[in-house]
């Protein structure tokens, strides 16, 4: 029983009940102190994950590791970057409530176990706690049809999708024997250890993760939860569960069942090339760029699937190198879509966005970065996550699979840059509104992250490089 | 450190940013923003010209490797350095670069009145990234300013284009995007099996014959687009119709360069067995660019896109010359390179003046112009004779050369892209006559003014060149003889080591 592994999360859960607390007992409008106070725990919590001591605890149920760490930074990250973007606008949309950041946090602290499981069952207690967090977030703007429309949606099937991973590790447990990661590693060296029922069991558990990343064909969620859902909810969304449920698929593909590569590659290349081909032509159509940024983000996982696809760790460093700039550049684009605002209402179509170049040429600029970063075009961040992913395709033969990721990221480029050109070749319509000074904050910095990110692609890609050397042993 | 005692491609290359710094900090309303973004863009490039005379002056032209080398460790786990150097190939289009800059602004003095301050920064960034992809010595940072060059045109052509200029821009965007991405997996290819991307080191390596030519078909999937070779011209008249002069001249004079640069950089000397083995292809869609692309900038009513099909069929003979593996050939195509980035930028400037006087393009809206504008008639036939390729011009020495080179391989080859030179002398007097001679119909053409002090300014250093190169090659020539011999001689070791390789499994 080597509890203090779990520091990190236990003391994030323990902020998490506090906060609560205070914000029950305190008589009037306590939002702010309690964002405040969360973005505090996750800094602290932050810093214990940063100080970890590599093992095992609670009986091989629960690991830390550099792969651990490297995403639970990330998940923090994204967690208090959908904090602080939610501030101005849950106050100026009326649903500020204390409960927000509480929900946030809980839906972390389920993250931070999803990342450090090593078994099914912890694996399955993470994943639920950050779910259930996360229904009641879609909802969160309660009074608005929009918006209970998206919790309903996201609660069901997501429901269904719990459920079938439930049953993938209930076979999985039948066939093996056992639910513990290492054990099913050391059972699966021999092939013939592996009966149907187990490779029925993991592909269940690859349609329920599946969904949690939003890979074709368990996509059908993503864009309304996307769209209805408040947009710092969307930040949320869009950061923090990817990077967990994809380190989770990582983690259960990467070690339990490492030796089967064989038998579940394929699966995972049909996905990739399915989200990645829907992800780059259903955006085309597109309006609303809360429903673009979705598909876009499908076609994103798809890209993130091809190094999984891989099977080794060059392809699990290239996917942790991909999440990390995903997350980045997705909060910062959210951000300037939180900017789009005329006389207090949120407005979300691309149209709105006509002449910015003239209204407003910083979000302008902005809204350029992250478009062709998203697109992958060199010198962006994006483009270094691409060639990370394609180096480890190409290393791992691959070439089918590459060539139908570049060409689809041509497809793509033409959605994203077609928001630019309404930013920059179409008549000025009328400006947006001021934006609070966090909003101009967050896109600036991640704007520079995002333009800058070639001059020291070192550290990151480093972490990466240690973390990945973890999975695929 | 190198020759120059300082870095100086890095310094070259990263100048014009710091000129964009100083415009984005220029406070004040529009026409002070506007003027001080002119003046401040000019001086950046020309001080960038200027430093990067130093190339002229201090580069060995009997050093065929590259120098004034520079390395700073960028991704030392991968082996990706941040490499510059330049060699024979490629330091007069650096200095082609440079020149051209400090034109495009001073021909778009006038002719952009919309966000100025805009245009100007894409044209220094533009400038950065072409003078940058030139330089690198390393095949990633090759990539990132090849397709880096993409962003700036994009909005070029996008925000000062005419009418149809979205279409325009789009189709220029993601036609070349979509061959760079198949350059990207072919780079990745090249670095796994090499284990580095040192572009001197790729050289050297000896690729599988069967993986060059799976290389070679990437590679030309993103040289080709740019060249641009036939059939995939068809987004050059478009683009060059709808961008503004300047883009147009900066489109021919560097960009159309690209293509062919990569051809030689890494086509030919990293793949010697496959550029051997479709070389024939190579030189079918190139003799089909230059006759049937001459054919279509006959029938065309719109002078700028006449001289987007004639760069068409010029590229076609760059690409032949390229491939001919001799010296002749490959020096022929790359002064016909520098010529044509020479005269077609010209000839883009001579169709940008009288635009901006009447603001058409119809060649059935002008006629008789000798009579008004008789300055304006001599600098007009000073680059229709170069374009032409008419001795003691620059546009005679590359073709004459190429056509010799592809003579020792295939008669009907030399004869075939001969019929470029006819075809073009047809469509440039055909040209001419429309424009300058006969007598003046509209009333508007009887008030046009000729060429002011500042488009003298544009034209003299390019007439200078023109003639220079045309009457005294040698001083170009001799930058790459040295570089180009070694480049030939390596090319065939190479097919000859393979051909012994594959005898000595026969037997």
């Amino acid at each position: 029983m080597n509890w203090t592994l779990a520091v990190p999360e236990l003391v994030l859960t323990c902020a998490g009940l506090a906060i609560l607390l205070f914000g029950v007992l305190r008589r009037q409008d306590s939002t702010l102190l309690a964002t405040m106070f969360t973005i505090g725990a996750f800094l602290v919590t932050g810093l214990l994950v940063a100080t970890r001591v590599d093992g095992f605890g609670f009986n091989g149920q629960f690991v830390t590791d550099a792969f651990a760490t490297f995403n639970k930074e990330l998940i923090l990250l994204g967690g208090a970057l959908a904090l602080i973007l939610a501030l101005d606008w849950n106050r100026s949309q009326g649903i500020a409530r204390f409960e927000y950041p509480v929900l946030v946090l809980f839906a972390t602290v389920g993250m931070m176990v999803m990342v450090s499981a090593s078994n099914l069952m912890t694996l399955y207690l993470g994943l639920e706690l950050q779910s259930l967090a996360l229904y009641v977030l879609a909802a969160f703007a309660r009074d608005n049809l929009r918006s209970s429309e998206a919790g309903l949606k996201y609660f069901v099937l997501s429901g269904l999708a719990s459920g079938l991973l439930l049953y993938g590790i209930s076979l999985v447990y039948g066939f093996s024997g056992t639910m513990d990661f290492q054990t099913l590693h050391q059972t699966l060296m021999t092939p013939t250890a592996a009966p149907p029922g187990l490779i029925v069991g993991i592909v269940f558990i690859l349609v329920g993760l599946s969904f949690k990343i939003s890979a074709v064909p368990f996509h059908m969620w993503t864009p309304d939860v996307y769209e209805g859902a408040p947009t710092p909810v969307t930040v949320f969304f869009a950061t923090g569960p990817k990077v967990a449920a994809m380190a989770l698929l990582l983690r259960v593909m990467g070690t339990s069942f490492a030796e089967l590569v064989p038998a579940w590659q394929s699966l995972i290349v049909l996905m990739s090339i399915a989200s990645m081909v829907l992800g780059s032509f259903a955006a085309i159509g597109q309006r609303n760029i809360k429903r673009l940024m979705a598909y876009s983000s499908i076609g994103h996982m798809g890209y993130a699937l091809i190094g999984l696809a891989v099977g080794s760790s060059d392809g699990v460093r290239g996917v942790l190198v991909y999440m990390t700039v995903y997350v980045l550049m997705t909060a910062g684009m959210f951000a300037c879509i939180m900017s789009m605002k005329r006389s207090g209402r949120p407005v979300e179509q691309i149209a709105d966005l006509s002449g910015l170049a003239t209204t407003d040429p910083g979000l302008a600029m902005a809204i350029s970065v992250f478009m062709f970063s998203l697109a992958g075009i060199p010198l962006m961040a994006g483009f270094f996550a691409k060639l990370y992913i394609f180096l480890a395709a190409v290393k791992g033969g691959l070439y089918t699979l590459a060539v139908i990721g570049v060409l689809t990221s041509v497809v793509g480029a033409f959605y994203y840059i077609r928001v630019i050109k309404v930013m920059y070749f179409d008549p000025p319509a009328e400006a947006f509104d001021r934006r609070p000074p966090a909003l101009s904050f967050i896109v600036a910095a991640t704007g520079l992250f995002t333009a800058f990110f070639f001059l020291f692609p070192a550290p990151v890609v480093d972490a990466a490089e240690l973390a990945s050397r973890v999975l695929f042993r | 450190m190198n020759a120059a005692g300082f870095p100086i491609l890095s310094i070259i290359t990263w100048l014009p940013l710091v000129g964009c710094v100083i415009i984005m900090s220029v406070r004040g309303d529009e026409a002070t923003v506007a003027s001080n973004a002119r003046w401040t863009a000019l001086w950046t490039s020309l001080l960038v010209l200027a430093v990067s005379l130093v190339l002229w002056v201090k580069f060995d032209p009997r050093e065929p490797g590259f120098q004034f080398n520079e390395s700073v460790s960028w991704l030392p786990h991968y082996r990706i350095a941040y490499k510059m150097g330049v060699d024979g190939i490629s330091v007069l289009f650096v200095l082609l670069s440079t020149i051209l800059t400090p034109i495009c602004i001073l021909a778009s003095w006038e002719s952009i009145r919309v966000r100025v301050r805009e245009f100007m920064l894409s044209f220094l960034v533009l400038e950065t990234m072409l003078v940058g992809m030139f330089c690198a010595a390393d095949f990633v940072v090759f990539y990132m300013f090849f397709e880096g060059v993409l962003i700036p045109m994009y909005l070029i052509i996008g925000i000062w284009g005419g009418p149809r200029r979205v279409y325009a821009a789009v189709k220029f965007f993601l036609y070349t995007l979509a061959g760079s991405v198949l350059m990207l997996l072919a780079l990745i290819a090249m670095w796994l099996h090499a284990g580095t991307t040192d572009i001197s080191v790729l050289m050297d390596t000896h690729f599988p014959v069967q993986m060059q030519n799976w290389l070679f078909f990437a590679l030309m999937a993103s040289f080709a687009v740019k060249v641009p070779m036939w059939p995939v011209h068809t987004w050059l008249p478009d683009a060059h119709v709808e961008a503004p002069t300047a883009g147009s001249v900066i489109l021919a004079g560097v960009l159309l360069k690209m293509g062919a640069y990569g051809f030689l950089r890494f086509s030919v000397p990293m793949l010697p067995d496959a550029s051997q083995t479709f070389a024939p292809l190579i030189f079918t869609l190139s003799v089909i660019a230059v006759i049937y692309t001459s054919a279509v900038a006959l029938a065309q009513e719109d002078m700028k896109k006449l001289i987007a099909y004639s760069s068409v069929a010029h590229m076609g003979i760059v690409t032949i010359g390229i491939f001919t593996f001799n010296e002749q050939g490959v020096q022929g195509a790359l002064f016909q390179m520098l010529s044509h980035g020479i005269v077609s930028s010209a000839l883009f400037l001579v169709v940008g003046v009288i635009y901006d006087r009447i603001h058409t393009r119809d060649i059935v809206r002008y006629g008789g112009l000798a009579d008004r504008m008789p300055a304006y008639a001599l600098v007009f036939m000073t680059f229709t004779m170069a374009t032409m390729g008419l001795p003691a011009t620059s546009g005679f020495v590359g073709e004459f050369l190429v056509i010799i080179g592809a003579a020792q391989i295939n008669f009907w080859l030399a004869l075939l892209g001969g019929m470029g030179m006819i075809l073009g002398t047809a469509y440039m007097l055909y040209l001419y006559r429309r424009i300058i001679f006969g007598t003046i119909t509209h009333a508007d053409l009887r008030n046009i003014l000729d060429l002011n002090p500042r488009e003298w300014a544009v034209f003299a250093p390019l007439i200078v060149l023109t003639l220079w190169m045309g009457i005294y090659p040698s001083s170009f020539t001799g930058f790459f003889d040295e570089s180009v011999a070694a480049m030939v001689q390596h090319h065939h070791a190479a097919v000859a080591s393979t051909v012994r390789l594959a005898q000595g499994m026969t037997h």
